[in-house]
């Protein structure tokens, strides 16, 4: 039997006024709920601030990815200082740049044109859980080998 | 026709990743700084303030507010209280559910068909009271 699989926290910066927010958004919500909805849970980042004991609490014991729509880079900013350094810190313009596909120009109404730039995302998320939990998993082996 | 508007109206919304109401929040501030009040409502990314980005900490300072939360933990009203801001109209989502029972929101990446048409509801009631704080007066 494999050793039980470590939560992952995801923390979007949601923003609201950049489109890249609403990818960053839908991304993540592909990969709560459709991709990795047992490894990964959903980390609300004005709860940071807000005195959301849970969340800094989750995110100061389990390892945390960060996904962010601009060069401010609130989510992976705002994690380090309340929780601790995220294992990824991804951002969305970095990734699509990578793929040659144009950031979406609306805040809204996604729909088939804006549908490449959220599955990229989604997909460099799922690689970025894959790579947390490879490492959480190693770590885990070698502390119970102790 | 009536006066210009004196100033812009910062709007906040929680954008809660896990709620249906948090996905109302985000959709009723679209819908208030896209289609309502367009130049006048101005939508300041709420993770900014986590930062305390120097440009949105200014924008909630100098204007008046109206923070749209989607649920009691107020993280978008408790961010602008934190600056040392007295927020000028916050809301619950939840109370324009209240209000319009017939439009049940449901779903958080995508609200349903009634969550988007709240959300425009919302936005047009809430009209009035962008107008009268971008004129300076209280709501």
């Amino acid at each position: 039997m494999g050793l039980p699989i470590a939560k992952i926290g995801i923390v979007p910066c949601s923003g609201e006024a950049l489109p890249a927010g609403t990818v960053c958004r839908l991304a993540c919500r592909q990969v709560l709920d459709k991709l990795l909805p047992s490894q990964t849970v959903a980390i609300c980042l004005p709860l940071f601030i807000a005195g959301g004991e849970e969340e800094r609490r989750f995110a100061t014991r389990h390892p945390t990815i960060t996904v962010d729509g601009c060069e401010k880079r609130c989510a992976a900013k705002a994690t380090e200082l309340f929780s601790g350094k995220p294992v990824q810190a991804l951002l969305i313009p970095d990734i699509l740049r990578k793929h040659g596909i144009p950031m979406p120009a609306r805040l809204r109404g996604f729909g088939a044109g804006e549908e490449a730039a959220v599955r990229v995302v989604a997909e460099e998320i799922v690689r970025a859980v894959d790579a947390a939990a490879a490492q959480t998993q190693t770590q885990e082996s070698q502390h119970g080998a102790l | 026709m009536g006066e210009t508007p004196s100033k812009q109206v910062a709007v906040l919304a929680c954008s809660g990743i896990g709620k249906t109401w948090g996905a109302l929040a985000r959709e009723t501030a679209l819908e208030l700084v896209e289609r309502v009040r367009p130049g006048v409502a101005r939508l300041i990314c709420l993770p900014l303030l986590v930062i305390n980005d120097t440009e949105a900490r200014q924008a909630v300072l100098e204007h008046p507010v109206i923070t749209l939360d989607g649920c009691p933990k107020a993280c978008a009203r408790k961010s602008a209280e934190a600056l040392g801001k007295k927020v000028e109209h916050p809301l619950e989502t939840i109370q324009f559910y209240t209000a319009h029972r017939d439009l049940k929101p449901e779903g958080v990446a995508q609200l349903n068909e009634a969550g988007l048409k709240l959300a425009q509801v919302a936005a047009s009631e809430l009209a009035a009271t962008v107008d009268r704080l971008a004129a300076g007066e209280q709501t």
